[in-house]
Parts: structure tokens; C-alpha cells; sequence
């Protein structure tokens, strides 16, 4: 039983994962990236971590995919590059940049299965060390500094977005400091 | 089959028959009695008494309607669109707690259909899926008035969660945990949530109409100028189905309010009676019943009584004014449980 809930979802998120890419159409794409969320959440529940499989969903395919589509759909992007009229050049430029992520995500998949299958150091995960009050408590002890960069990081990804939004000297801001 | 199973099966087809087969057609005759009450007309009168067979003769229409689906559209998502409305209206309340636990043959059960630890953390996850629907609605249909409909839709539902969010934080820091059924026995040793975290109240009662894209937040389908927004090209039982998942919505969203802030399945001054389990569930889930019931019709009541915001305004009361209220909220209540006064 336990074993086909798996394979479905690992499946589901395997194919899902490759529409993401293959996918013309970025509506669809983003859709599918939906379905690798929610499938991998699934994951997490068999593995015993229904709080993270929770933040999974709520995090990433209730908000920030959200906002994913929300930008693809305020610049219609998927209905052009669906008929082929404004594909983007591809220069070499893009070529090797295809290439470098390929390598380095590959390096870190293998690097990973490595680690997990290559040692019996590691134990498995204990359903006690993933539940919310550990959690937290391991946030709040243990990984307190990066949790605080982390939190340092967005807001410095806020102020930027900011400021590349306020356009200095445009009539734009004319107009907003008028109305402020 | 198994106990656990067959438990699970009652509990949801108790949330099932109330939800779908009777608050939501009630509801829409209430709507629209309502609607011709404060417009000062008789509504619909003609069909059964009061006219309250009215939302039979509409569902039968709206079965017997003939289904278009137009030649323009991206099919896969046009046809999926109406089931992803359904699917988070129809999950979300399995972790809403509907009464004290029972004891059936020598088992303990508490009533609530999913016992989970992330409990209103679920609620929140499974709720936030349903933007998709609007989304894809909107894209799939080709036609601006949904586009404009469903982008509308994503920016009003992100934003409003936020607070939304936030406001739930403030009622789970005084208990300690994500679980409802903890909430509502907190609120029966000390006041209703209402009362003390009465700015969250209110975050949590406006951000309610917005997620649900409720007049005077409904402009994801404000006909007077997006025709009918996402749902513009849907005919048939696909229209019925947003409509439907809108009051499904409406009523879980509701129940979590009661359940968070009003005390949850238990009336004031009436304890459920010990008697046999099914007595005992049933009564408790009318005390619950009640407190949904009282919110639709607050629902109502407002959508025929304000006029819809313009959108500027719909995002400066969700950024500016409700995000730093139910942060004050969540400051006020952590300082209030660090002294002890909650």
C-alpha cells in the first residue's frame, strides 16, 4: 500500500517535472510545477512529516507559484510562445548557461545519492525530529544564524524590488508623491 | 471494512450533506430573498412555500442547460478548471472539529474527520489551492474580461492571505498549538477569541470576504465591468460549479471563524448531552451549524448593502491598513501571553 501511494506520487512529480521544462506554454509549465509541489508533498507525509509537507503546499504552490503565474499571465508570455512568434534568440550564451546548470545540478543529485546510499552513517528520519515544536526549537538553537540571514536576505530582496519599482524621476512618482 | 474508515465516512458525509446539500441551495434562496427584501421587491415566491423550492428548479436548469464549450478555448485547462474549484472547497473542512470525543463501542473518536498536528495550518494549505482555479479559468478562456478577471483574482487572494494568516497566528500563540480542537477548549477555559483579540477578529472577518471574492471585494467578477470576470465563458453545471465552490467556501471559511474566534461547535450556557454518541455529535455540530449559518447571512447582508471597492483601494486596505492591524494583533497577544493575561 504504502509502496504504491509512493510510486504514484514519485511518478506523478517525475512527469510533472519534465513538463515544467519541456512544456511551450509557460501557463503550463507553471501548472505542472503545481503538481511537482503538491506530489513531492505527498512524499513528505509517507515519509512522516506532515508539517513540512503542510508548508510545502502552503509556502510554495499557495504563494510563490501563485505569484509565478500571476507575472506570466500580466505579461501574457504563454499565448506568444505558444504560436512560435516571439520565441527568444538563443545565442551561445544561453547554450552554456543550459549546459552550467545541467552540470551543477547534476553534481549536487549525484553528490546527494552519494551521501545517502554511499554511507550508513546517516540515520533515518525520526518522525519525533520533524514534528513543529522540534522544529522550531532546532530553528531557534542550532541554525538561529542562518535562519536570521535568511530572514535579512528576503528583506533586502524587498528592498530592492522596491526600489527597482519606484522608477526615479519618471511621472510616476510625480504623481505617487502628489497623492502621498 | 474497518472502524476508522467507517468513522471517516460518517464524519464527511455529515459535512457533505450539511455543506452541499443544504446550506449551499439554502443559501442561494436566501441570497436572493434577501437580495429583494432590502430592494424592496417579493424575489422569487412562486415555487413551493415562500418559493423555497426555487434552488431545485435553478440546479435542474442548470443540469438540463446545454454545456458550451467554446471553439477558442485551451481546452485541458478550460475542462479542469471548474473541478479545481471544487476540489480545495470540498477538502478543507476536514479539519475542522465539530464536537467533544465520543466514545462508540468502547473506542474513543474525536469528531473532526482529518487528526492532524498541523490541523489549521492544512486548512490555510488546502484553501490557498483554490486561487488555481480562477487562474487557469481565467487564462483558458481566451477572452480579456477573464484574463483581467483572474489576474485581479491572484493579486486580491496573496494579499489578503497575508493578513488573513497572521490573524489565525494570534489566536494560536495563547494555545500553544496548531490543532483546533485545542483552540476550542482553550476558548471554553477563558473568554471567546473574539473578545480579547477583537482587532484579529475584525482582520480575520474583512480578509474572509476578500478570499471568497464576496461583494464589496468582488472584483474578480464585477459584472459591471468585466461582464462576468473568470467565469465570463462558463455555461451549464461548469458555472454552477464555481458558484457552488464559492458558497462551500463561504461556509468553511465561516466555520473556521466560528471555530477560532466564537467558541467553535459549543453555545454558550448548553452543554451537548451525554447520551448516546449520535445525539451527542449531531447536537454539536448544530451548535457549529448555527455559527456558519449567522456568518452566510452576514455575508449576504453586506453584499447587498455596500457598494464594491475600486481596486486601488482593495490593495491599500489589505497592505496598508489590515497587514499592520493583525500585526499590532499578534504583538498585543504575544505580549498579553508573555504577561500571563491570556
Amino acid at each position: 500500500m504504502q509502496l504504491a501511494v509512493f510510486a504514484l506520487f514519485a511518478l506523478l512529480s517525475l512527469v510533472s517535472a519534465v513538463v515544467v521544462v519541456a512544456h511551450k506554454n509557460a501557463v503550463y509549465s507553471t501548472m505542472s510545477l503545481v503538481v511537482v509541489l503538491v506530489s513531492s508533498a505527498a512524499l513528505f507525509v509517507l515519509l512522516g512529516a506532515p508539517f513540512i509537507a503542510t508548508l510545502q503546499v502552503l509556502v510554495y504552490a499557495g504563494a510563490i507559484v501563485v505569484l509565478f503565474l500571476f507575472v506570466i499571465m500580466l505579461l501574457n508570455l504563454g499565448r506568444e510562445n505558444a504560436t512560435g512568434e516571439a520565441e527568444a534568440p538563443r545565442g551561445s550564451g544561453q547554450k552554456w548557461g543550459t549546459i552550467l546548470g545541467a552540470g551543477v545540478f547534476a553534481g549536487t543529485l549525484l553528490a546527494l545519492i552519494w551521501r545517502t546510499y554511499g554511507s550508513d552513517s546517516l540515520e533515518p528520519l525520526q518522525a519525533e525530529a520533524v514534528a513543529t515544536k522540534p522544529l522550531a526549537t532546532l530553528l531557534f538553537s542550532n541554525y538561529i544564524l542562518a535562519f536570521e540571514v535568511i530572514g535579512l536576505l528576503l528583506l533586502v530582496a524587498v528592498v530592492a524590488a522596491s526600489v527597482v519599482a519606484r522608477r526615479v524621476g519618471s511621472a510616476g512618482e510625480a504623481e505617487a508623491e502628489k497623492e502621498g | 471494512m474497518s472502524v476508522d474508515l467507517t468513522a471517516a465516512l460518517l464524519k464527511i458525509a455529515l459535512f457533505l450533506a450539511f455543506f452541499l446539500g443544504t446550506l449551499a441551495p439554502i443559501m442561494v434562496w436566501v441570497e436572493r430573498r434577501a437580495c429583494a427584501l432590502i430592494q424592496d421587491r417579493p424575489g422569487p415566491n412562486r415555487l413551493g412555500p415562500w418559493g423555497l423550492l426555487q434552488p431545485l428548479a435553478d440546479a435542474l436548469k442548470f443540469i438540463f442547460k446545454e454545456d458550451i464549450t467554446p471553439t477558442e478555448v485551451e481546452k485541458p485547462l478550460f475542462l479542469l478548471a471548474p473541478v479545481l474549484a471544487m476540489l480545495p472547497a470540498l477538502s478543507t473542512f476536514v479539519v475542522l472539529p465539530f464536537g467533544p470525543p465520543i466514545e462508540v463501542g468502547g473506542r474513543v473518536h474525536n469528531l473532526v474527520v482529518a487528526d492532524v498536528e498541523s490541523g489549521v495550518l492544512l486548512f490555510l494549505a488546502l484553501s490557498s489551492l483554490g486561487v488555481y482555479a480562477l487562474v487557469s479559468a481565467g487564462y483558458s478562456s481566451n477572452n480579456k474580461f477573464s484574463l483581467l478577471g483572474s489576474i485581479r483574482a491572484s493579486a486580491q487572494l496573496i494579499s489578503y492571505e497575508l493578513a488573513l494568516t497572521l490573524a489565525v497566528l494570534g489566536v494560536l500563540l495563547p494555545v500553544g498549538t496548531f490543532r483546533l480542537d485545542a483552540v476550542v477548549a482553550y476558548q471554553q477555559e477563558h473568554l471567546w477569541n473574539a473578545v480579547p483579540q477583537a482587532i484579529g477578529f475584525l482582520v480575520f472577518l474583512v480578509a474572509m470576504f476578500a478570499e471568497t471574492n464576496r461583494t464589496p471585494f468582488d472584483l474578480p467578477e464585477a459584472e459591471s465591468e468585466l461582464v462576468a470576470g473568470y467565469h465570463t465563458e462558463y455555461s451549464a453545471m461548469r458555472f454552477a460549479a464555481f458558484m457552488a465552490a464559492e458558497y462551500i467556501n463561504m461556509a468553511a471559511l465561516s466555520a473556521l471563524c466560528a471555530t477560532l474566534y466564537l467558541g467553535g461547535w459549543k453555545l454558550p450556557f448548553l452543554n451537548p448531552p451525554s447520551g448516546p454518541w449520535a445525539l451527542t455529535a449531531l447536537v454539536s455540530f448544530s451548535g457549529l451549524a448555527v455559527k456558519v449559518i449567522l456568518f452566510m447571512c452576514l455575508f449576504v447582508w453586506v453584499r447587498w448593502t455596500l457598494p464594491r471597492f475600486r481596486y486601488d483601494q482593495l490593495m491599500r486596505l489589505g497592505w496598508k491598513v489590515l497587514l499592520p492591524l493583525s500585526i499590532v494583533n499578534l504583538l498585543w497577544v504575544a505580549v498579553a501571553t508573555l504577561q500571563g493575561w491570556m
